[in-house]
Formats: structure tokens, sequence, C-alpha cells
């Protein structure tokens, strides 16, 4: 059963991606990174780290991909009346250079995990992934060992919210 | 219980969803007449005749909101593995009652430290929405308002 969902997780984030790339319409691909998003954390979820697959959840299909559609719609320089369509289409350049950083991620990712030694998780896959939860392993550190970075995110977390209104305010007082 | 079958659960849950959804679309479609004409096909505009597309600019006040919105979903992150084990009974029966109030203050502490940031936002104004300034002249008539107020006056009977 848990390798069916595996491969069907695995379909659905490579298919999402592909639309991502060659689809022209942007909100086309802003919802195809939703899917993406989502099949990610459902792997993140089947390797057994349930915490991270929830901040995926919360945050990238929540708030970044949120952002990101806000973004395209407060720089659309298109929107004219004339245009009946809703479609915003983009366009593809510096298609090279593009190229370049995607394969030359790739290769740093694809070395790194050829370096790595995972014998021991490929002699039993599939097994080996009946985890428990992390989540309130976490919740106990982070409120026993890890209290005070807790608290300074908390200071670097304000400190982000004042600049960002301080930023993106058009009066500067 | 293994995290997977709670995850397990999710799943089914949001499967039943999709599927619903299916059904009721399609049953839907099995059972209404299907007439449409070009009023039916418009945009619905709140009863206005839909005049261009809805491809325009948004106000760049939105993005601050935005913002803000996503620092206190990252705040979510920090809040959800505290909000599984604060009420943990074990813990409480351990440490005398003690491991519930220290946990609930330090989290107080960081919600408001979070708030300190957004009642800052709110005081200088950067979630006030921009207003367009309105244009005045400079520019004074000789001609005084009571003579434009008899005119009224005088045609309106």
């Amino acid at each position: 059963m848990i390798p069916f969902v595996f491969i069907a997780f695995i379909v659905l984030t490579v298919i999402s991606a592909c639309v991502v790339l060659w689809s022209n319409n942007v909100l086309y691909a802003a919802f195809s990174l939703l899917l993406t998003f989502f099949g990610i954390a459902a792997l993140y979820v089947l390797v057994g780290a349930d915490f991270i697959a929830i901040t995926q959840l919360l945050v990238y299909v929540g708030g970044i991909l949120v952002l990101l559609l806000f973004g395209v719609m407060l720089t659309n320089q298109n929107g004219n009346k004339e245009n009946g369509k809703n479609d915003i289409i983009g366009t593809n350049t510096n298609r090279l250079i593009g190229f370049a950083v995607a394969f030359g991620l790739f290769a740093l990712l694809f070395f790194t995990f050829a370096k790595a030694n995972f014998v021991n998780i490929q002699s039993n896959l599939f097994e080996s992934i009946e985890t428990f939860s992390t989540t309130q392993n976490i919740g106990v550190l982070l409120m026993t060992d890890f209290v005070l970075p807790f608290e300074v995110s908390g200071v670097l977390l304000m400190a982000t919210l004042i600049g960002a209104a301080y930023l993106s305010s058009k009066t500067k007082v | 219980m293994t995290m997977l079958t709670d995850f397990g659960y999710i799943l089914l849950f949001i499967i039943a969803a999709i599927v619903f959804v299916a059904v009721i679309l399609f049953l839907a479609k099995l059972i209404r007449p299907n007439r449409p004409n070009e009023e039916k096909l418009t945009t619905y505009e709140s009863g206005e005749e839909p005049d261009g597309n809805a491809n325009v600019r948004f106000n760049i006040r939105f993005y601050v909101v935005a913002l803000i919105f996503i620092l206190f979903d990252v705040e979510i992150i920090f809040l959800f593995p505290w909000a599984t084990v604060f009420g943990n009974k074990r813990l409480i029966a351990e440490t005398d009652g003690l491991w519930g109030w220290f946990s609930l203050v330090e989290m107080f502490v960081f919600v408001g430290v979070l708030l300190i940031g957004l009642a800052y936002a709110w005081i200088k104004g950067h979630l006030d929405w921009v207003r367009p300034e309105v244009k005045t002249t400079e520019y004074e008539s000789k001609i005084p308002t009571s003579l434009y107020d008899k005119i009224n006056q005088k045609y309106s009977q």
C-alpha cells in the first residue's frame, strides 16, 4: 500500500513541476507549484519527517505561494481594458543561464547524495519508515533545552515584521 | 499508533473531499437543464456589466498585509509543536504543574514580542490604507457663493 502512495505522490510532484516549467500562463504555473509543494510535503511524511511536512504545508503552500501570487498581481503591467482575456502570459528569457543554474544545482545535489551512504536505508526500503511522531519531541525540546533560542527567534521575527512594514511603506517616518 | 497511520487518515480526508466535490458536480451536471446564453455566461460583477478584464494591478498596500501574514504564519510553526505538548498530563504530573505554567508563560512572551512588532507597525501607520490625494485648487472665485444660492432658489420653484 505505502509504495503505491509513494509512487503516486512522486508522479504528482514531477508532473506538476513539469507544468510549472512548461506553462507560459503564470497562474497555471503558480497553481501547479501548489501541487508540487503539496507532493513534497507528502514525501516528507513518507520519509518520517512529519514536522517538516507540516512546516512545508503551512509556510510554503499557505504563505509563500500567496506572496508569489500577490507579487504577480501587484507588478502586473498588462492590465488594460482592450484585452478581454484575463491570462497573464510570461515569456522565456535567459534560457541559457537558467539551464546552467539548474544543471549546476542538479550536479551539486546529485554528487552530494551519491557520496552519502544509503545502504542501511535501501536494504529495508518501505519497511523502516514506520516511525513515530517527532513533533512532540520538538515541542518538549523547544520548552526546555532550546527555550532561549526560541524566544530570540521571536525577537528576530519582530525585527523582520517591523523592517518589512517600514520598507514597504510610502511615508518614511 | 504510528505517525503514518495518522497521516493516512489525513490522506483519506483529502481523497474524500476530492471525490465528494467531483460526485456533487457530476450529479448536478446530470440533473440540471443546460441552456446557456450570452447573458448567463458573462462574468458576475455585482450586477454590473463587466468592463474590461480582471487583470488589473493591485494596490501595493496588500503586500504589507501579505508580509505580516507570512510572519505570523512562521509564528504558527513554533506554536504547533508547543500545542501538542503543553497540556501533556504526564509532564505536568512529573513537575507538579510547573511544566504547564512555564510553557504557557514562555509562549505568551513569544507571542507578546511579536504583538509589539504588530503594534509598532499599526501605530506608525504602516497598516493604514493609502488614500488617493484629493487635489484642491488654489483659485478663489470672485463671485460669492450667495449668488449661486439665489440662482438655485430662483430656478428651483
